[in-house]
């Protein structure tokens, strides 16, 4: 049995920095534990440095300084194919020149295995991603869909326990990417294994993650769970990278306790929960997420007049940009269910939200 | 039947029928747009080619020149061993009489003369004496030519006239397969005059020498031009097509200065002691020189082809297959190699089709041992003047080329060639 260190460490980067041209580092820093049968999305705007990551972790770039460790072991120095790590890529990656049996058997055909264990361990593979008929077929006969779920029987054929998703789903519509995620979850679930996922689609992230690492510019902004990263952003970045949010800006005027009073820019004073925020008299942002914020209702000290600048009809519910202390840009989501007050354009009207619902970020 | 099933555009007419005037507009706008380039490769290309094939079969000159003797001679037994009859030399002497006047004859000698040496010389000396002779006044036409040459009383010049009084002959293909028809049927020629097999097949396995080093030179610079980031690929790219900016008269002329026995490579090598002065290696005027010249000329007919297919091939492959085990060699080679065997194949037949046809390169530094059948051709085109025999043997040539690309379509498949 291994040992609940390694089990919690299966994946470590220690201090890693990654530079292309030696002045500017597209990694800075990046501390990192993985545990075992964790599924770890590095969640970023497109070149933030997680798909960086993703391909020091396997092999493909090196580390221009700190230490990556697999299992315990440093892997710095070990060639990518040495590494036993499974990869599923952006565009499939399938061999234009096999047959969808013979993409699965490579991996196993390298490792030298026989014929007979070779052929029962693809049609698993191919069951398992329920596309045992198309052993046959070239990559060039299947849907994008098809192709998808091809590419991730190969990379777990060989049984790796690490296994690696570089934006597997960027390809496919919206339905069937939807469907994948839920395949991914479940086969990540019923194999026990470890996966590092890279996306830039933070439903996705939030859908299908354990964890989720939030990069940018270089470092991890914040890591945590996916509830953890919705409700409760530690930065701007976050708060404003994850979901749709409120952001209003102001100064702080004085804390107490967890609560801190936030004099915007407009004049008007704010109670909210001091998260990121810093000293007295700093500059700080306020996040609130759209469907914290309810229309009317009691008066407390954060109730407020807005005024109705536009109404999106979106079914299920009615979006409504608002100006709220002197930020046109205010979302709210109006649920669209009986009984509910139908607001029209140009209306005045106040809005109200709790002292909790709103965090006081970094400026 | 068939008109309660044709679909009916809105105003009556059948969907077809308004469908093709529609586009008939465009058919046209697009055909007089190719109209030039139409009429030019017609006349550059088609026409030519067509020429060509004909003049290697055409074989007007005798019967056109010698009509009365074409006839009466049809019927003179060949494999009797005794010259023809009085009226043959009567209608003989009449015909030449009239192609003398009309300087027809010296032609007709030229090309009996390809068929059986010695019949030029026979003819223009017949043809002063005949001017002389009064047809009227000549009791005996066969001693009249007798006494003007006694090669008339030779039945084997009769045999030859005879076997090429058709209009069309095999006469030209026969000499190009190194064949000839005597009174005993189609037989081979003398080994030492045998040269159109040796040098057909000298031809083909030079050409396959050369694409093969073209291959072996070409696919590592693809390889790095597909590869390389884009600052030195393009350098790189540079060099390549470098030779295609250099006149190819000046690159041959400098592989021979290189290549010589008093030339720049053997000096090296005598200076540096690897081989003794009086022992200097023949690199030219043999097989070597121009193997060497040509794989150098036509190296980026092999390279481009490869870099554009190894170019659509994404560096993710070699990723994928690493990802999955294979180290180096192994994601080389049953991942990257096997899909840019498209450019190989188109490469190889971009190259091996320029080669075999090649002809200033291997005319410079081929010497004798180094030239090819287009040489030859050319030879015959411009200094032997036998056209039809010129005709012949690239009509040959024509056909081996088509039959070997058909091979390569059965074999490699021509849905395997890209070009990018």
């Amino acid at each position: 049995m291994t040992t609940n260190n390694t089990d919690k460490d299966f994946v470590v980067f220690d201090h890693v920095q990654k530079s292309y041209d030696g002045e500017n580092l597209v990694v800075k820093d990046l501390n990192l534990n993985i545990s075992k049968g964790e599924f770890l999305t590095l969640l970023g705007p497109s070149g933030s440095g997680k798909t960086t990551c993703l391909m020091m972790l396997a092999g493909f770039e090196t580390a221009t300084n700190g230490d990556i460790r697999l299992d315990g072991s440093p892997i710095n120095n070990i060639p990518p194919h040495k590494r036993g790590i499974g990869m599923v890529f952006q565009n499939y990656a399938l061999f234009p020149h096999m047959t969808v049996g013979e993409n699965l058997s490579f991996p196993l055909e390298v490792r030298k295995m026989g014929k007979s264990e070779r052929e029962e361990k693809v049609k698993h593979a191919l069951d398992m991603v329920q596309m045992g008929e198309f052993s046959g077929r070239r990559p060039s006969q299947l849907s994008g869909g098809q192709q998808q779920r091809i590419a991730l029987a190969r990379a777990l054929v060989f049984n790796p326990q690490l296994v690696l998703m570089d934006e597997p789903l960027g390809a496919l519509d919206k339905q069937l990417r939807e469907h994948m995620q839920y395949e991914i979850k479940h086969l990540h679930e019923n194999l026990g294994i470890t996966v590092v996922y890279v996306t830039h689609d933070q439903s996705e992230a939030l859908t299908m993650s354990d964890r989720v690492a939030v990069f940018e510019d270089g470092r991890i902004q914040q890591l945590s769970s996916p509830d953890d990263l919705y409700e409760r952003p530690e930065n701007s970045f976050v708060a404003q990278f994850i979901g749709e949010n409120n952001k209003l800006v102001g100064q702080v005027a004085s804390i107490k306790g967890k609560v801190a009073s936030v004099k915007l820019d407009n004049g008007a004073k704010v109670d909210c929960l001091a998260v990121n925020c810093g000293k007295v008299g700093s500059r700080t942002t306020l996040s609130i997420r759209p469907e914290r914020v309810s229309l009317g209702g009691t008066k407390s000290k954060n109730t407020t007049d807005a005024v109705v600048k536009e109404l999106i009809y979106l079914g299920d519910h009615i979006r409504c940009r608002m100006e709220v202390h002197g930020n046109e840009e205010f979302i709210v989501k109006v649920p669209n269910s009986a009984g509910h007050k139908h607001l029209v354009k140009g209306e005045k009207t106040s809005v109200t939200w709790a002292k909790e619902d709103c965090r006081a970020l970094d400026a | 039947m068939s008109n309660t099933n044709t679909v009916l555009a809105s105003d009556g007419t059948s969907l077809k029928k308004s469908l093709a005037k529609s586009l008939r507009r465009q058919k046209i706008r697009a055909l007089l747009l190719i109209a030039p380039l139409l009429f030019f490769v017609l006349l550059t290309f088609i026409a030519p080619i067509g020429d060509m094939l004909f003049r290697s079969v055409e074989n007007n000159i005798v019967s056109d020149t010698l009509p009365r003797t074409v006839k009466v001679l049809s019927k003179w037994d060949s494999m009797s061993g005794q010259a023809p009859d009085e009226e043959v030399f009567e209608a003989f002497a009449r015909d030449l009489k009239i192609a003398v006047k009309s300087k027809l004859h010296t032609k007709l000698g030229s090309r009996l003369n390809y068929e059986k040496t010695g019949i030029s010389s026979l003819v223009r000396q017949t043809g002063r004496k005949v001017k002389k002779l009064d047809l009227d006044a000549t009791p005996s036409f066969k001693d009249a030519f007798e006494k003007m040459n006694k090669k008339w009383m030779d039945p084997s010049v009769w045999q030859t006239i005879q076997q090429f009084s058709s209009k069309y002959t095999d006469g030209y293909f026969l000499a190009a397969a190194d064949l000839t028809r005597t009174s005993e049927g189609i037989q081979k020629v003398d080994e030492d005059k045998k040269i159109y097999f040796k040098l057909f097949v000298r031809t083909l396995y030079m050409s396959l020498g050369i694409t093969f080093m073209c291959i072996l030179l070409g696919y590592p610079i693809a390889f790095l031009l597909a590869t390389l980031p884009m600052r030195s690929s393009n350098v790189l790219m540079i060099l390549v097509l470098l030779p295609f900016w250099t006149s190819l008269l000046v690159r041959t002329s400098a592989w021979k200065v290189l290549l010589q026995n008093q030339g720049v490579i053997n000096d090296f090598l005598v200076w540096l002691g690897v081989i003794a002065d009086g022992n200097r290696l023949e690199l030219i005027n043999n097989v070597t020189g121009t193997v060497i010249a040509m794989t150098h000329i036509l190296l980026p007919f092999m390279i481009l082809p490869l870099f554009s297919v190894m170019k659509t091939i994404p560096p993710t492959y070699m990723r994928a297959a690493k990802s999955m085990g294979a180290n180096d060699f192994m994601a080389f080679r049953r991942v990257y190699f096997p899909q840019s065997i498209p450019g190989i194949g188109a490469g190889s037949i971009l190259v091996f089709i320029l080669a075999i046809g090649y002809y200033i390169t291997p005319e410079i530094v081929g010497g004798t041992k180094g030239v090819f059948i287009s040489n030859r051709i050319a030879y015959h085109i411009s200094s032997s003047l036998n056209w039809g025999l010129g005709a012949a043997l690239g009509a040959i040539l024509l056909v081996v080329v088509l039959a070997l690309y058909w091979l390569y379509d059965k074999f490699v498949g021509i849905d395997n060639v890209k070009l990018g």
